[in-house]
């Protein structure tokens, strides 16, 4: 699996309007929505959902990273998008820094080996600190899409 | 300092795998040593200090990870972290056995 696999590009969102965790996490799945996704219906218990995992401990892992995540039976397939957002967004990181590069996941019910692996992906592009620091710096979604199609090996 | 890590190997239980939630717990829990801590899987290994490491495992349902823990509270954190994986998170509660 690849990044690229479960990044839906038409999603990505370049310039976050959000000023707080709930304003990306709602900015990230109504972008997936508008996608076509998952069914509209199914929003706002996506975004509750995403909600409620954070509430049991951030997803902000640090080095300006955050991967908002939920499992949620209006999928069925592994879908995700990527975020940026410029200034920084106060997430509750686990290294107290704002985040500036977010990868949301949702995942079908059934399937963790999926959600693991896409994980291990996320891991493996964004622990180059170039690779970080060029997302950072992306405005558009077409630079994200390059930036991601040049991450993988 | 102690040259010879400290080993034990454990057996992933948990459904959803090694998963973000309790890998941050460990990762958490590990820098709180002075030790060393690796984890292995199938000839990988990661620093047990970092998510970001401990996210190349993927680690499902049945994997074995090989702690190996060097430095001079080695073996508390070797109880500590292996305690840590063998513990359900909250909203995994553990299957109730069946008479």
């Amino acid at each position: 699996m690849r990044m690229s696999d479960f990044v839906v590009r038409e999603a990505i969102v370049p310039d976050l309007p959000a000023t707080n965790k709930e304003g990306v996490i709602r900015a990230m799945v109504e972008s997936l929505r508008a996608a076509g996704q998952f069914r509209g219906a199914d929003l706002e218990d996506i975004i509750r959902a995403i909600l409620k995992r954070e509430f049991l401990g951030s997803t902000g892992i640090g080095r300006g990273v955050a991967i908002p995540h939920t499992k949620h039976n209006s999928v069925e397939r592994l879908v995700g998008t990527v975020a940026i957002s410029q200034k920084g967004i106060a997430f509750d990181s686990l290294d107290g820094e704002p985040v500036h590069v977010f990868v949301l996941l949702i995942s079908p019910q059934d399937r963790p080996g999926d959600h693991l692996r896409a994980l291990e992906n996320v891991s493996r592009s964004l622990r180059d600190d170039n690779f970080v620091r060029a997302l950072r710096g992306a405005t558009t979604r077409e630079e994200i899409i390059a930036l991601l199609d040049r991450a993988e090996h | 300092m102690n040259g010879e890590p400290l080993v034990q190997k454990v057996v992933i239980t948990n459904p959803q795998g090694f998963h973000m939630r309790p890998m941050a717990a460990f990762a958490q829990l590990a820098s709180h040593f002075e030790s060393s801590v690796k984890v292995c899987r199938e000839g990988q290994s990661v620093n047990g200090k970092s998510i970001l490491d401990l996210m190349l495992l993927a680690a499902a349902q049945g994997s074995e990870l090989t702690l190996e823990v060097a430095g001079s509270d080695a073996q508390a954190a070797l109880d500590a972290l292996v305690q840590l994986l063998k513990m359900p998170t909250e909203d995994e509660p553990p299957q109730p056995t069946v008479a």
